[in-house]
C-alpha cells in the first residue's frame, strides 16, 4: 500500500525497489561515471586544462618581476600601456591591479608561453574576449599557465571579478601575431602599436 | 487560550508557537524577496545596455543588496518557517523551547538589519561574495555572524523538535518522508552556517585589522558557505516537491529507500560544492578539484536525479491510482492546472533539471569552467536553480501555507492561478537568454559591457545585444509574476478573508481556496492498487520514465557540445 510524503510509514520501510525504478538509479549512475571519467580523460588526451604552475607569491615580488619582464621585452606603448613582445617558450608576466593590466603582451601563433597572472591587491578575473577563456586572479598566487595561442588577431582582456568601483573600467590587450610574420625585426622599431592590426 | 489548536482542514494538533513562528519567519521572507525584487528591477534595467539605468556605483551596490536579499534573507527566513512547519506541524507536537525560538529569531532580524544599514548606506559594496581583500565595514560582517547564528539556533531547536515529538511519541512509525528530507536540510544547514562561522569571524576580526585573512582560503570556505547553502535550498525544495505532489494530487513515495537514500548523498557530499567556485583558482591542483567538484564521482548529482525520477514517478502513480491511466500521459492531462500548488511544482522540476541541473553539473566540469567562469552562464545556471526551483516550489507552497496556518482565503484567487505561469515563464527566458549570452563571454557581474569609458573597447557581436535584450524582457515578466506574488501574500495574510474557525474539516469551502484543500485528493484505498491495470513494458510509471530519458539525451547533448566548444580553445595548461 502506498503511502504519501507527508504520511509517517511503518517502522522498517527498508524494501525492495521495484524493477523500472531500479533501472533509472542504474542509468543515471552510469552517466555520473562518464561525468567523472571525463575530467581525468581530458587531462591526458585534451589540450584545456586549468592545471598550470602554480605557487604563492609575494605581491611586491611579482610586481618587480613584471616590470623587469617589461624592462626587457619591451617593444613600444599603447595608450599609455608598455608593448612587450617576449620570446617563443619564454614566461610572460600578466600583473592585474585596480583596474587595469600591464603590460600590452605581443605573442607569436603557435608558439607556447607560460602565462603568469597574480594580483596586486583584490580579486581579479582574466577572461580573454572574443575566445572566452577565463581564470581567476588572487592576490598573494602566481598561476602560470602554458598556452599556446592558435590563431592569430587582436585579443583583449577584461576583468570578471567584481574588484571596485573602476572594475568595468579594466580592460587589457593581448595581440597575437601570425607564424609565418616577420614581427619581431620591425616590431622592435615600432613606438605605438596601437593601430596595428 | 489552548496551547494547541486543531487544524480543521487536516485534523492536525497546530501549536501556537509553532503557527506565530512560521508566520513571523514567513512575514520576514516575504519583506527581503520584496527589497530584494526591488533591487532585481534597478539592476535588470541597468544590464539592459540600452536603459543602463543606474551609475556604476549604484550598480554594484544594488546587485549587493540583491544578492544578500534573495539568497540570504528571503530563502533562509523561509526556510526557517519550513523546518517549523515540517516538524512541528506535520509531526503534531508542540515547540519545546518557544523562548529559544523567539532569541533566534530577533537574532536573524537584528543581524538582517545590520547589514541592510551598512549595503544601502554604501559601507559595503563588496557584492554578495565580499571577497577579502575587498573591504567592508566590520558591522556587515557582524551582521551576517548574528543571522547565521540565528539561523544554526533555529536547526537546532529543529533537531529538539524532532528529538521531543520521537520521545512523546506524537506520530507512529518513521518520520514522514517531507520531514526526513527537512531533517536531511537542517544537517546541511548546520554544516554550511558552521562554514560562516569558520570564515565570517576572523573576515570580521579581519575588518578590525586584528588578523589577516587569505584571499584564496577566503575562497574556499567562504563557498563552504556559499556554494553549500544552495544544498539546503535543493533539499528543502525537493521536500517540498513531496509535499505539494501529496496535497495536490496525493502523490505517493514509490520507494521510501530510494528517496530516503538520496536525501542522504546530499548531506554527505555537500561541504565538496566549494570546488564549483575554485575550478581556475591557483590554489589548488587538478586532483583536488576533480575529486571535490563531482562530489565524490557525482553522486550529489545521483541524488538530484533519483529525485528527478521518483517525484514525478509519484505523481504518475498516484493519479493512476485514482484512475488516471490512460495512455502515456493521461495523468499529465488530468492534473489540476489550475491549481497555484501544482503547476508551481511541476515547473519548479522542469526548470530546475531541464536548465538549472543540466548547466550547473556541466559548468562544475574542472575543464569546462574555462568556459564559464564568471560570465553569464553562471547566474544564468542559479537563477534557473534557485529562482525557478527553489523560490517556485517555496511560492507554490505558500497557496497552502496561507489557508492551513494564517487561516485565510487567498485574495485575488484568479491571480493567483496565473501567478506560476507568468513567473515560470518569464524566469525561464530570463535564465536561458543569460546563459546564452554567457557563452559569448559577456561577464557576470559588471556594469557596462559597452566600456565606454575603459582603455580597450572590446565589442560584443550585435547578437549579444539581442540576447541581452531578451533577458531583460524575461526578466520584467518574472520581477511582475513576483510582485503578484508579494501582493497576493501581503493582502491575503493582512486583509483576506478569514476561514470559519470551525470550518468543516477536508473539504472546505471558500472561493480563494486551491483545489487541493476544497477538494483534496480522495484516500487511497486497498481495491485501488487490484484495479490498476497491469504496466507494460515501461514498467508502473512509463510517462515518467519517457520523461527522464529525454531529460537523460538533453543532458548528454549540453555536456559534449560544451567540450566540443572547449576544444576549439587555445591550448592552455
Amino acid at each position: 500500500m502506498y503511502r504519501t510524503g507527508i504520511e509517517p510509514p511503518e517502522r522498517v520501510w527498508w524494501k525492495k525497489v521495484g524493477r523500472h525504478e531500479k533501472v533509472w538509479v542504474w542509468i543515471a549512475f552510469a552517466w555520473c561515471m562518464v561525468l567523472f571519467a571525463m575530467m581525468p580523460v581530458w587531462h591526458l588526451r585534451g589540450g584545456q586544462n586549468p592545471s598550470g604552475i602554480r605557487h604563492r607569491v609575494d605581491p611586491a615580488d611579482f610586481q618587480a618581476r613584471v616590470a623587469e619582464f617589461v624592462r626587457e621585452h619591451q617593444v613600444g606603448t599603447d595608450n599609455g600601456l608598455p608593448v612587450v613582445a617576449p620570446p617563443p617558450g619564454s614566461d610572460v608576466y600578466l600583473q592585474a591591479s585596480q583596474f587595469a593590466w600591464i603590460p600590452v603582451v605581443r605573442l607569436r601563433q603557435g608558439a607556447e608561453y607560460t602565462l603568469h597572472l597574480s594580483s596586486l591587491d583584490v580579486n581579479h578575473g582574466f577572461a580573454l574576449y572574443p575566445l572566452n577563456i577565463n581564470f581567476q586572479v588572487v592576490p598573494g598566487y602566481d598561476y602560470g599557465l602554458r598556452i599556446v595561442p592558435n590563431e592569430p588577431g587582436e585579443f583583449y582582456v577584461m576583468c570578471n571579478e567584481f574588484c571596485g568601483i573602476g572594475h568595468h573600467l579594466m580592460v587589457g590587450k593581448i595581440i597575437v601575431e601570425p607564424a609565418d610574420g616577420t614581427a619581431d625585426a620591425p616590431a622592435a622599431g615600432v613606438s605605438t602599436a596601437g593601430g596595428d592590426r | 487560550m489552548s496551547a494547541f489548536r486543531t487544524c480543521p482542514t487536516t485534523g492536525l494538533q497546530v501549536h501556537r508557537t509553532a503557527d506565530r513562528l512560521i508566520k513571523a519567519n514567513a512575514v520576514v521572507a516575504t519583506v527581503a524577496l520584496l527589497v530584494g525584487g526591488i533591487a532585481a528591477v534597478l539592476v535588470l534595467l541597468t544590464r539592459w545596455e540600452a536603459v543602463l539605468l543606474l551609475e556604476a556605483d549604484m550598480f554594484y551596490r544594488m546587485l549587493t543588496v540583491h544578492g544578500m536579499n534573495m539568497l540570504i534573507f528571503f530563502i533562509i527566513f523561509f526556510e526557517m518557517a519550513v523546518l517549523y512547519f515540517a516538524s512541528a506541524v506535520l509531526l503534531n507536537c508542540r515547540v519545546p523551547a518557544p523562548k529559544t525560538g523567539w532569541v533566534a529569531f530577533v537574532l536573524m532580524v537584528v543581524g538582517t538589519l545590520m547589514v541592510e544599514w551598512t549595503m544601502w548606506t554604501g559601507r559595503a559594496d563588496v557584492l554578495f561574495t565580499s571577497y577579502v581583500p575587498l573591504r567592508a565595514h566590520p558591522l556587515f560582517y557582524l551582521g551576517v555572524i548574528l543571522f547565521a547564528v540565528g539561523a544554526l539556533t533555529v536547526v537546532g531547536h529543529f533537531f529538539a523538535i524532532i528529538t521531543v515529538a520521537r520521545k512523546e511519541k506524537a506520530y507512529e512509525g518513521s518520520l514522514p518522508l517531507v520531514t526526513y528530507g527537512a531533517l536531511t536540510a537542517a544537517a546541511i544547514a548546520a554544516v554550511t552556517l558552521l562554514h560562516g562561522a569558520i570564515i565570517y569571524i576572523p573576515t570580521f576580526l579581519w575588518s578590525l585589522d586584528l588578523m589577516h585573512v587569505d584571499a584564496q582560503v577566503y575562497r574556499l570556505i567562504w563557498w563552504g558557505l556559499g556554494h553549500s547553502s544552495q544544498q539546503i535550498n535543493v533539499a528543502a525544495m525537493v521536500s517540498i516537491w513531496y509535499l505539494l505532489g501529496a496535497l495536490t494530487v496525493g502523490a505517493v513515495v514509490l520507494n521510501e529507500k530510494v528517496s530516503r537514500t538520496a536525501f542522504v548523498l546530499y548531506v554527505l557530499f555537500i561541504s565538496m560544492a566549494s570546488a564549483h567556485h575554485l575550478l581556475v583558482d591557483p590554489g589548488m591542483g587538478p586532483s583536488w578539484k576533480v575529486w571535490n567538484t563531482s562530489y565524490f564521482m557525482y553522486m550529489a548529482v545521483l541524488a538530484s536525479m533519483i529525485h528527478g525520477f521518483t517525484v514525478p514517478a509519484g505523481t504518475e502513480l498516484g493519479m493512476r491510482l485514482r484512475g488516471a491511466v490512460q495512455g502515456l500521459f493521461g495523468w499529465l492531462k488530468r492534473a489540476p492546472w489550475g491549481d497555484p500548488g501544482f503547476s508551481s511544482l511541476a515547473f519548479s522540476i522542469v526548470v530546475f533539471g531541464f536548465v538549472g541541473g543540466i548547466t550547473g553539473v556541466t559548468f562544475g566540469t574542472e575543464q569546462i569552467n574555462i568556459i564559464a567562469h564568471n560570465t553569464l552562464r553562471i547566474p544564468g545556471h542559479f537563477h534557473a536553480t534557485v529562482v525557478s526551483g527553489t523560490a517556485m516550489a517555496f511560492m507554490g507552497i505558500t497557496y497552502y501555507v496561507i489557508p492551513l496556518i494564517f487561516r485565510r482565503e487567498i485574495a485575488f484567487y484568479p491571480l493567483a492561478r496565473i501567478q506560476p505561469y507568468i513567473f515560470a515563464i518569464g524566469m525561464l527566458i530570463f535564465s536561458m537568454a543569460m546563459t546564452f549570452a554567457g557563452t559569448f563571454g559577456v561577464p557576470r557581474r559588471h556594469w557596462d559591457i559597452g566600456f565606454t569609458q575603459a582603455l580597450f573597447q572590446p565589442e560584443f557581436t550585435p547578437a549579444v545585444n539581442l540576447i541581452i535584450g531578451v533577458m531583460a524582457v524575461g526578466g520584467l515578466i518574472a520581477i511582475t509574476g513576483g510582485a503578484i506574488y508579494i501582493v497576493m501574500t501581503v493582502v491575503s495574510v493582512f486583509f483576506g478573508r478569514k476561514m470559519a474557525a470551525d470550518d468543516s474539516g477536508l473539504g472546505a469551502t471558500g472561493r480563494g481556496l486551491p483545489p487541493g484543500i476544497t477538494n483534496p485528493p480522495r484516500a487511497l484505498k486497498p481495491e485501488d492498487m487490484e484495479a490498476l491495470p497491469p504496466s507494460g513494458r515501461l514498467g508502473p510509471v512509463p510517462g515518467t520514465m519517457v520523461l527522464v530519458l529525454i531529460f537523460l539525451a538533453a543532458f548528454i547533448l549540453y555536456y559534449f557540445v560544451n567540450w566540443m566548444l572547449l576544444s576549439f580553445l587555445w591550448e592552455v595548461g
